[in-house]
């Protein structure tokens, strides 16, 4: 059934929203050892290998500049050399490093710096400023392009701002491999809005481009138990934050404390109070419907005792709601019915544009899987890569 | 002076030996850079420290300091620590 996306603000639809049913998809898949392309036919029923690229990379991200079609950013490390960004501009036949890849500033004598370790995200501008790039990094760092990725710059208001230092914590504060600056929205609507969350850290925004920024956690929760402090941004860990393409007033997290939505200037709501309670609201990433903000995918993991990161009973399932987080179905034909101890990553879950969405997800132990039909059933359309990443649904020229 | 590269930065260079000058090791290191462009960052932090599991031997020495003095006859090897698994 489809529905009547509900912008508040009345302003044109993004084109992002639109359906792309002729366009065959790219899936761009990063991991663990390497990156690889999958191209698909129009009725994305069959899929052509492409790769390793990069094979032995850590690869954290690998995206397509939706400006140009061809485009490609590779955020990558290895295990002994230092991170870089990777740069193809024909569709990943061939590729060039960055020149100046994503650096924190040199820190004056005497005083202690930061490196970066490796780039995690990377979010391309808004449609209207050609070349510009966001990068999102571990230690937590927000840097910018201006030339397609080629030099990088960091954001002094973060990266150097005392009080960001502070949320963002030492390395040691952060998730087990290392914290992440992720979930760099551009709103479609306006350049100068922007949102990025914080593992941990919280969630921020910004009106002006990135100048200055203010903190969005109302009515998040906090871990139980400690007493912590839920106004203190160094509590929060979102996971994964999306914004609706057909509504950009409408946010969606994945938090460490469950599934929220917000609207407007509003408070964060705990959609994920209505998970079955057997299975709960906690998981990394979160998809939302590109032409209905009603619609949202997640895939819930065992975030109990000492957190296993692993399905649920070791039963995977991804959940959907269609009504904003009312309600959720679980959504597990054609998926392993029991003994399947993997999951999904926070950047390893994806949708395309078409009608119906297709969906795709990657898993910690390497098979990647589809939908085409918006969840109602599910396919393994590769396996055995190694530990995936992240997965794009690209669409190129 | 001769710069031994370790196979995982033989995508820079395209060889194992390569002969280039420095008064310093980061001298040297910069040099390295100017000819094989983003070599450095892979060894080299934004902070001007050696990267955690990447060695620097001249003479069979290991340094650590990048203004440790060089001269055309010493040998440096770049290496990656045996770390990892």
């Amino acid at each position: 059934m489809k529905r009547k996306s509900t912008s508040t603000t009345g302003k044109k639809k993004p084109a992002a929203a639109r359906a792309t049913s002729a366009r065959a998809v790219t899936l761009l898949i990063a991991t663990r050892k390497g990156a690889w392309l999958m191209h698909g036919d129009a009725a994305r029923k069959k899929w052509r290998v492409d790769g390793p690229h990069f094979l032995g990379h850590v690869v954290s991200q690998l995206a397509l500049d939706p400006r140009d079609g061809r485009t490609l950013l590779a955020a990558a490390k290895t295990g002994h050399l230092g991170p870089t960004v990777f740069r193809s501009t024909d569709r990943g036949r061939s590729w060039k490093e960055a020149r100046r890849p994503p650096a924190f500033a040199k820190a004056p004598e005497g005083e202690q710096g930061r490196a970066v370790d490796h780039t995690f995200w990377l979010t391309p501008g808004h449609r209207d400023e050609t070349g510009v790039w966001y990068a999102g990094t571990s230690p937590q760092g927000l840097f910018r392009s201006d030339d397609g990725g080629v030099t990088w710059d960091p954001f002094s208001s973060i990266n150097d701002d005392m009080q960001y230092r502070k949320w963002m914590g030492t390395v040691q504060d952060g998730t087990p491999d290392g914290p992440k600056l992720h979930s760099i929205i551009v709103d479609p609507r306006d350049s100068a809005h922007m949102v990025f969350g914080m593992s941990g850290g919280g969630v921020h925004e910004s009106k002006d481009g990135g100048k200055s920024w203010r903190v969005i956690i109302d009515g998040m929760e906090v871990v139980e138990g400690f007493n912590f402090d839920r106004a203190d941004p160094t509590f929060h860990d979102p996971h994964c934050v999306r914004i609706c393409p057909s509504n950009p007033d409408r946010l969606y997290q994945q938090n460490h404390c469950g599934i929220y939505r917000r609207d407007g200037a509003g408070a964060w709501v705990r959609i994920g109070n209505n998970m079955p309670k057997k299975v709960g609201d906690i998981g990394f990433p979160l998809v939302v419907h590109p032409r209905d903000d009603n619609a949202v995918w997640v895939f819930p993991m065992d975030g109990t005792t000492v957190w296993p990161r692993t399905s649920p009973d070791g039963k995977p399932a991804v959940y959907t709601t269609r009504n904003g987080g009312k309600t959720w179905q679980r959504l597990d034909a054609g998926l392993p019915a029991s003994q399947a101890w993997w999951t999904v990553k926070r950047q390893a879950m994806t949708g395309d544009t078409q009608d119906p969405v297709g969906l795709y997800f990657g898993t910690t132990s390497g098979e990647l899987w589809m939908s085409r039909d918006e969840g109602r059933k599910w396919n393994c359309i590769a396996q055995h890569l190694p530990e995936i990443y992240a997965v794009e649904a690209a669409l190129l020229d | 002076m001769k710069v031994l590269i370790p196979g995982a930065l033989r995508s820079y260079t395209e060889r194992g030996e390569v002969e280039v000058s420095g008064a310093t090791l980061g001298a040297l290191l910069a040099e390295l850079d100017a000819r094989y462009s983003g070599i450095r960052f892979r060894i080299i932090d934004e902070q001007d420290q050696i990267r955690r599991h990447i060695r620097l031997f001249v003479n069979g020495e290991q340094v650590r300091d990048l203004a440790q003095p060089l001269n055309a006859k010493d040998e440096l090897v770049i290496v990656q620590a045996l770390s990892g698994g």
